[in-house]
This record gives C-alpha cells, structure tokens and sequence, in this order.
C-alpha cells in the first residue's frame, strides 16, 4: 500500500480527570488521572477493516471516539484523507464529517425516540444541506431498502421496532452520506445470536458494494475473525498486538492475545482446551503498573518487565507485539 | 463430568412437569413459558439456552417461586424439588428452601447486590437466618466462602460495599452468596454476560470447581452456546416459552435436529472460514403475537403444510436414531415425528 492510507492514527493519547478522588483535593487530586487511551498509533486504508479488540476499559471506544474528533485527545494526530483533523478549521471538519460516520453499539439509545424514521434518516441530509427535499426523500427509501426495510418504516418511531431492525436503521443513517469511513462500535453485542449474523451480513455487503472502510470495535473474538483481515487487540489504552487476523489468531505472541483467545468458550463440546487462565483482574488506569502494564496478569512475565515499558516490534509479515520477549 | 453424590434411588432433585407461567399485558395473559418440562439430578449441569423473552428466566423464577404476582402467574404444572411441590408450599415454607437448599446467581450482580450493606452483611444474613449462626459465625463463614471463591484478601472485601467491587468481584460475591448455604440446586442466569472473557473463564472454572468439591446442581441459563458446549451435561434449547429441543451436550452438539437449533449454531462465525454467516431470518415473534403450528415456523427454513396445523410435541427419538447416544433425545419437530402425533395439551379439540 504505497498511498497514505485513509485513516492515520499517530500517538492518540486521551487522559481523563479521574472522577474518584472527590475528597481528594489539591494538586493530588489533579494529577490523578485515567489513562484510557495511552500512545495509540495504526492506520486504515480505503475499504479495509480493522478491528480494534480488547475487554472492557482497554480504550477501544475512545480511540473509536477520537479518530472521529468526538473527543478532543489529550496529544497525538488522526490524519483523515491527508489532513489533521484536529488542525482543520471547523468549515472543513464539517465537510469531513461527511465522510465519517458511526454506528453505536446500544440501538435504542442512539435513536431519537421523538422523531420518525423518515427523520431521522433525512437529518443528515438537512444539515449538509443536500439534495432537494424529493432528492432525500429518493434517497432515503434507496438506503432502506439496501439494509433490508421497506417505505413503510418512514412514520413510524424507533421502540416500534425489535433491536435488529433498530440497527439496521442505524445502519441506513451512517450510509446516508455516503462516508469512506464507518466506525462501528460493537455493532452487534447488544442483540439476539440469531440476529447478530443477519446484521453482521448486512454490514459485510455494505462494506463491499460501497468500498467502505470500517474500524470495526468489538469483544467478540469469533465476530471479529470473521468481520477483519487486519486486527489490533488493546489492553489498558495500548495496541499490544496488531496483525493480519489469520496469523494473529493463529500464532499470537503477545501473552494477552493468546490469553485473550484461550479464554473465547468454543461451542465444541468435544473441544477440551488446555487453557491457562489469566490470574487477578484488569489494573486501575488511573494506578498503571510500571514497565509493561501487562506484567501483573502475564504468566511469562519476569523482572525487566518491571522496568522497561515495551514497544510494538516486529514478529512476523505485518505482524507486531509489545512485548520484551521480542526484544 | 456427571458425578456427584448421586443418590439415584431418590429420583431427580428438581422435576418441573407443565409448567405454565403467564403475564398480564395489556393485549391480554401471555404465556412467558408454556407447559415446560425440566429435570435435574444431583449433580447435574444443564444448560438452558435460548434468545432474549424465550422463557429461561422466568422458568428459573417460577421454579423459586419468585415471579412478581401481578403481573406474572404461575397457572398451571408442578415443581417438584426433592420429593416434594413447591408451588402449593405457603410462603414461610418456600422461604425455608429458597437461598437454602436453591439458591440463584443473577446476571448483573449490581442490581442484584444491595448498595447500602457491606458484602459481609448480605452474605450473613442467609447464614444467620437458614443456619442460626450468630453474627461472629456469620462473619467467620462469610470470610471463607469469600476465600473460595478467589476473592483476595477476603477480610478487608467482607467490609466493603458493592460499589468497591469490580464487576468481577461483584459476580464473585453473589456466587458466594449463592452457595453460602450449600444448596442443592443453584440457578445462575447469564452469569458470565455482564464480565470480560478473561474474567468469564475464572468464573466457570470456579463454578466447575464448585460443582466438583460440593456436588451441587447446576442449571446455568445462557444464550453462549460455546459457554454450554464446556459446562452442560444436558442442554434444553427454548423458543417462545417452549423446549423445542433437549439433548446430552454431546448429541446436541454433534446432531442437532431442530432446525432453530441447527440456526443457532450454524449463525456463528467459525474460524477461518469467509463468506456470509447462515442468518436465522426474521425476528423472534411478540408472544402476544405467536404463529399458529409451530411458533419457528415463520423463520423456519424447512416449514411445510403440516407445521401450520397442530403445534408439534416435544417427541423422545429413542435409542438407536443416530443423533441420540443415551436414549434422551427430544424434539419439538414433524420433521422429526409424523405429524399424527398431535400434542394432547397443545391440540385442543382435535383435527
């Protein structure tokens, strides 16, 4: 991939004030903070997906809230088509938002329940000012009936309809711009097995008859082999291992990754896996462990890793992990 | 995995018979479970499986006598547990059984725990009321069940309150909670849906372990059908309040017949291979609105005339059918059984 890429994230850090220590005050109180997303650096080419992976508190989300200048990051840069999004004046980051679009994770949240659907897929329209009003009104049944929802929809208010259906609405709204990039935010966690890979159908034909890039947030390991070909697994505001999925799935490196995907129950009752739990729990992002934050749950951790915070280093063909046994 | 202190000549520890529980909603009663049938031996892991409003958790509350009247109603079946009913039990005696000899994990242990006692307070207060301790007893039993559940420096964490805890933390302490008193029989609802995977696998493993050490039954309700295919002994797949399916883990896994669990388990990504995922169609019917026949039949890939008529029983294959090993395999199919074979309960006044 000669050409910059569409989407480059280069050293994304987001700090929070730690909302804990109420009673603390003074300088104490300020320096505490939340480290969520902690020196974050990959790119996205033009109709690729990379899926961001990680438990719960890693910083996923909030990347996926940075790259598209939802949050304002604490230093770092996200170049978006070759220009700092974070440095365009606000004119042009409307003009880019065109190009940028999300889907949330909870359906019945992330849709007014005070405005039709018809509405509520317009919108997007209206505020950039596009089309004439039968223009939109064109647009807005060729979309729905892209994701699988016909015209009858249009007056209707979203709790009418079951939570597949609500994500597909969601899906309709983020295509209605026609952006070159989507980041989906557990798209389909909230809902129904059955469901789950009718939504996730619909989102890899998306993707491929419209040549989308997607950041494709996720903690389901199986949905997420399926979904990228390239993934990055984050914990506590790191990327500590990015790769293609194949060989990150097939020989991780990173002891998270491969305790990451031991734990993943395989719904295979013949399949009786040797597997090593993880010791003790995630580590407050406000308290990180020094050197590597992985070291207080690695089961190969030994003393330089008190010491040295690892950098992603080469393991293999465009395959990277954080780790020192690679140093 | 199927040991435990069997004590076979007693019968099964739980036997739910028709059981028939319904809710008031404004288009009228709906049955939220819908004559369900469940047995579980001592020792026993199984698994009920099913999507959002199939009816697992309200089995698990019908069982415990804790569906909230109105708007809910237990209407018809009985619940045998150990020999004896419990639905005609007055409440007193229901208390007696109820977090004593069946206990419940909850999934989202938050809610469940109560915010303004510490975890000492809420774990003691079922050995305080089913054992008699006293409150040094209490105390002193609290800080051990926290110890084997894996909670580290369980002295402090007894004094400390819900919101301290991780979510981890927090299921680990209703686990403790739950078999405080040595149960017989502990429901755990989702138990794991609410936690990380690396933390879901130390709360199996400790429940595995618990299972093991104690000889406790099981009956872990989740929609993770890798989660069952690990822990279950017997799986029973529910759909609209229904079983439409009940097998060995094994023979489940291996030939699933019903074409809704054929659905489910072909849905999932598998590793390795591209293409499209095998999508279930459509979306799991309102139960004010089920179909006549068979309640998948809209979704079903494989519905013909018949399945429009009576609503198909839940039939025994037998041994010697190829997808049943231990003579226990049951399906709610007319693929699978002629479709004379009307269910008496659910045809109503013939054909």
């Amino acid at each position: 991939m000669a050409e910059a890429p569409l989407l480059e994230a280069v050293d994304l850090v987001k700090h929070f004030p730690a909302a804990r220590g109420a009673f603390v005050f003074g300088r104490a109180r300020a320096h505490r903070v939340v480290h969520a997303v902690d020196g974050v650096s990959f790119s996205v080419g033009a109709g690729e997906v990379l899926a961001l992976v990680g438990e719960s508190g890693c910083g996923k989300s909030t990347t996926g809230r940075l790259v598209l200048r939802l949050l304002a990051p604490t230093s770092g840069s996200v170049r978006f088509m070759g220009e700092d999004l974070f440095t365009v004046p606000a004119r042009r980051m409307k003009r880019l938002r065109r190009e940028m679009q999300i889907i949330f994770q909870d359906p019945y949240a992330s849709l007014n329940p005070r405005m039709r659907i018809g509405t509520i897929l317009e919108e997007p329209l209206v505020v950039h000012r596009i089309g004439t009003p039968a223009e939109r009104r064109e647009r807005v049944s060729r979309l729905l009936s892209q994701v699988g929802l016909s015209d009858d929809v249009l007056d209707r208010y979203p709790h009418e309809f079951s939570g597949g259906q609500r994500q597909r609405i969601s899906i309709a709204r983020a295509l209605m711009l026609g952006p070159k990039l989507i980041v989906a935010d557990e798209p389909v966690s909230s809902l129904d097995v059955s469901i789950q890979a009718q939504v996730i159908n619909l989102v890899q034909d998306i993707q491929a008859e419209h040549g989308l890039a997607i950041l494709f947030i996720a903690h389901d390991l199986n949905m997420v082999r399926h979904v990228a070909r390239r993934v990055a697994v984050m914990y506590l505001g790191r990327i500590v291992e990015t790769g293609p999925v194949e060989a990150v799935y097939r020989t991780p490196r990173h002891p998270y990754t491969k305790a990451l995907l031991e734990a993943v129950p395989v719904p295979d009752p013949e399949h009786k896996r040797e597997r090593h739990l993880l010791k003790g729990e995630l580590p407050s992002p406000v308290d990180l462990p020094s050197g590597c934050r992985f070291r207080t749950r690695c089961p190969e951790a030994f003393d330089r890793c008190a010491q040295v915070d690892p950098k992603l280093v080469r393991v293999g063909p465009d395959h990277e992990a954080a780790c020192l046994l690679y140093e | 995995m199927a040991e435990g202190p069997g004590t076979a000549a007693s019968g099964p520890l739980l036997s739910v018979r028709g059981l028939v529980t319904t809710f008031a909603t404004a288009k009228g009663p709906v049955a939220a479970v819908d004559h369900l049938d469940l047995t579980v031996d001592r020792g026993e892991v199984v698994g009920l499986v099913g999507e959002s409003g199939c009816g697992k958790s309200v089995t698990a509350l019908s069982v415990l006598r804790l569906v909230p009247d109105p708007p809910g109603r237990v209407e018809a079946g009985e619940v045998v547990f150990d020999g004896r009913d419990l639905l005609p039990l007055p409440e007193r005696e229901i208390r007696a059984v109820r977090g004593r000899r069946i206990s419940m994990i909850f999934q989202e242990p938050m809610t469940a725990l109560n915010p303004v006692f510490t975890v000492a307070t809420q774990i003691g207060e079922s050995l305080r009321l089913h054992l008699g301790m006293s409150k040094a007893e209490a105390l002193k039993k609290t800080v051990a069940l926290l110890a084997q559940v894996g909670i580290p420096s369980p002295a402090e964490r007894a004094r400390e309150y819900p919101h301290q805890l991780s979510g981890g933390m927090r299921q680990r302490v209703m686990i403790a909670m739950a078999i405080a008193c040595e149960p017989d029989l502990v429901f755990a609802d989702e138990p794991t849906t609410a936690l990380d995977v690396t933390i879901q696998a130390q709360i199996l493993a400790l429940l595995a372990d618990l299972k093991r050490r104690t000889g406790m039954a099981l009956v872990l309700i989740s929609h993770d059908l890798g989660v069952i295919a690990e822990m279950a002994d017997r799986v029973l797949i529910m759909y609209a309040g229904r079983v439409v399916e009940s097998a060995r883990t094994a023979d489940l896994f291996a030939s699933p017949l019903h074409p809704y669990t054929r659905g489910l388990l072909l849905s999932l990504p598998h590793a390795g291979e591209g293409g499209r995922l095998a999508a279930i169609p459509g979306a799991v019917p309102a139960l004010t609105e089920l179909p006549s026949g068979c309640k998948f039949r809209p979704r079903c890939p494989d519905a013909h005339a018949a399945c429009e008529g009576p609503e198909p029983a839940l039939v025994t294959l037998g041994a010697g059918h190829p997808g049943d090993h231990q003579g226990d395999h049951k399906v709610r199919c007319y693929l699978h059984s002629p479709a004379s074979v009307a269910d008496a309960a659910t045809a109503g006044g013939g054909r």
